[in-house]
């Protein structure tokens, strides 16, 4: 009766769309954005992997200059892949029209992708991307199953199998194993530039690059956070015994 | 010099008469527990909000196309405008948290009864309004979750009969959420419903001010008066309650602050994580909830099979506030002084209206449903039975003078 109304509920929309569907996040990742190393190298990751495809339309480069303490002329020079000033957001190198004529769907915009999705579900979907012929792609993802994004990360990483019998099904559960027993099993076929390790930190300084371009005040929420918490806790000792003192004369 | 300037101000309006009445010879009892701390953090809160959204509305840019990209120009590219924007959301949730425990007050109290109805009449209306205004405010930052739950919440409309599809059409100003219905959204949110909202608290002050306070004894302090004319429990607003209150805000905003600072989407419950993508007609989110404070009531809607029936018990739950003070039969306005009964049931109450709320937060499923059809008959309990058992429940013999 429940399912009734709630599709009744549904009904009730004009448009109704498709559901994202259940995604599994087999991985973990706690972001740190104390460290500035890891978000240089992540921008320069994003900027040389990503930023053909992705734009961050809502991020400037002169912010991240700014805020990840990257020499202007060194963004300028080495960092912004696409041309326009400073200044400017970073809009994607592909238009966004034939990007979808190309791929099926344009590749989204990834500014807020961290405040929409959360640091696991980036760093699990650039963990596991796997071989699987079906694919035009020759590729296919755990966490996003049947993306149209190729393995752009494939040169670092290598190419890596899923592990048989969730092979084979995890085309259509989309991995919900993920969830069960730990991270899925992957076996390297191709290596990389990089080692497995050597993998792991480099997407999570992607991830945590994404973090921060989700909201750049993190960076300062926190500590202005303390002094502001250490102020008032002060103010209200203080209104405490102001208070006491008023109404020493009532009982 | 200061006295001759006031003399010249009071000769022209009554500016000392009104300090004194309102605020410095505003006689309020003075044995006001921390429930008390509400009113004055609601109008804190209130403030709050003007204040932030005054500047938020200086950068927001209505409109399906610019909505969302100036959201997060106002995030990233203004001065401060991520911490102005924080205290504007967070506040709206802290707005609920301090108003619906500012409600329960009354209801412990009896804060509702005689002479009181109308001042607890002015306060449901402010929380009706204040229902419209969060509703309307979250739907202008353009997410996902914002389109699809006005989408949802104004397709309720179209349950009513006859006129229901062109009433929604109506609202709308289109055949679905869009560009005009963002515009007249953010006309009724920073305009129309801040006026309603202000000049309704204006009333409920001076409603409040007329009657004076009730306390958590439910006793009148108008009743024992001492030599000078004032009532001898009580005690004058200032500087007694302004000093009691600063504390008061002292503790709220470092809790505020914590919020804004350390926990800003508050796992989701205050932003939520759909609505950081922008409003796509075309992807629904995997799950439509509205956000927190309105939960309890959108799990009464779901709890009910019927389209229309669920429309009419969500309204009801929040109009049956308003004949509360002639439902209540009790010999006592106090919990203090009340019978078991009342007890057994407000706790009842207070339990089912937190259910609901988790309940309304979640996917539905034939359990929880269930579980949301007995929290919300408790809920109509409540007021329903409270003709009766308000009589029926024995009560304890109330001071003449309040308790500590």
């Amino acid at each position: 009766m429940m399912r009734q109304l709630f599709f009744a509920l549904a009904m009730l929309v004009p448009l109704s769309g498709f559901a994202a569907g259940g995604e599994a996040v087999p991985f973990h990742f706690d972001p740190n954005l104390g460290s500035q190393g890891s978000l240089q190298r992540g921008a320069k990751l994003f900027m040389n992997y990503c930023s053909g495809c992705h734009s961050l339309e809502y991020m400037r480069y002169q912010r991240i200059a700014d805020d990840l303490e990257i020499p202007e002329d060194v963004m300028e020079n080495n960092l912004m892949m696409t041309h326009g000033k400073i200044h400017d957001t970073i809009q994607g190198a592909m238009p966004k029209e034939k990007a979808a004529e190309w791929f099926g769907k344009a590749p989204p915009d990834l500014s807020l992708s961290a405040r929409e999705h959360g640091a696991d579900w980036i760093y699990s979907f650039l963990m596991s991307f796997y071989l699987d012929d079906s694919r035009p792609t020759g590729v296919n993802n755990l966490v996003v199953s049947n993306t149209a994004m190729p393995a752009v990360l494939a040169p670092l990483q290598g190419f890596q199998a899923l592990k048989h019998e969730e092979g084979e099904h995890g085309e259509e559960a989309g991995g919900e194993e993920g969830h069960g027993g730990g991270e899925p099993q992957f076996e390297l076929v191709q290596e990389g530039q990089l080692n497995p390790a050597q993998y792991r930190a480099a997407v999570g300084d992607l991830t945590n690059f994404l973090v921060y371009v989700g909201e750049p005040a993190k960076l300062v929420r926190y500590s202005l956070g303390f002094k502001v918490i250490l102020f008032l806790l002060l103010f209200t000792g203080l209104a405490y015994m102001l208070k006491r003192e008023f109404w020493r004369d009532v009982h | 010099m200061a006295n001759r300037f006031m003399g010249w101000v009071d000769e022209r309006f009554p500016a000392t008469q009104l300090w004194n009445e309102h605020i410095a010879q505003y006689y309020a009892p003075k044995n006001f527990n921390v429930w008390y701390y509400f009113g004055s953090l609601a109008m804190l809160v209130l403030v709050n909000q003007l204040v932030t959204g005054i500047w938020l509305a200086m950068f927001y840019k209505p409109g399906a196309a610019t909505a969302f990209g100036s959201v997060a120009y106002i995030m990233r590219d203004v001065e401060w405008g991520w911490l102005i924007r924080y205290m504007h959301s967070t506040g709206a949730s802290f707005f609920f948290i301090v108003v619906y425990l500012h409600m329960f007050r009354a209801l412990l109290y009896g804060s509702y009864r005689k002479p009181r109805e109308l001042l607890w009449i002015f306060g449901c209306l402010i929380f009706l309004a204040l229902m419209a205004e969060a509703f309307m405010g979250y739907v202008l930052p353009w997410g996902n979750m914002s389109y699809w739950g006005a989408q949802v919440i104004i397709s309720l409309f179209s349950a009513i009969p006859v006129i229901g599809e062109q009433l929604t059409t109506w609202i709308r100003g289109d055949f679905v959420i869009g560009d005009a219905t963002l515009n007249r959204f953010f006309a009724l949110h920073v305009v129309a419903l801040p006026f309603v909202l202000v000049g309704l608290v204006i009333a409920h002050i001076m409603a409040l001010h007329h009657v004076g306070s009730n306390n958590p004894d439910g006793i009148e302090i108008k009743a024992n008066k001492n030599a000078d004319g004032h009532p001898a429990d009580g005690i004058p607003f200032h500087p007694y309650y302004t000093v009691k209150d600063l504390f008061g805000v002292g503790v709220f905003l470092t809790l505020f602050a914590g919020v804004i600072f350390f926990a800003p989407e508050f796992g989701g419950f205050f932003l939520e994580p759909p609505n950081f993508t922008q409003a796509n007609p075309s992807v629904t989110p995997e799950h439509i909830a509205p956000v927190w404070y309105f939960t309890p009531f959108y799990a009464m809607l779901r709890a009910v099979p019927d389209k229309l029936g669920g429309v009419i018990t969500m309204f009801a739950a929040v109009l049956i506030l308003f004949v509360l003070p002639w439902l209540d039969r009790s010999k006592v306005k106090s919990i203090r002084y009340k019978g078991i009964i009342f007890k057994v049931m407000l706790a009842a109450l207070a339990i089912s209206f937190l259910i609901l709320g988790y309940i309304g937060t979640q996917p539905p499923s034939p359990m929880l449903t269930l579980v949301a059809r007995i929290a919300t008959i408790v809920y109509f309990a409540f007021f329903l039975l409270m003709p009766v058992y308000s009589i029926i429940d024995r009560t304890k013999p109330v001071p003449e003078r309040v308790t500590g």
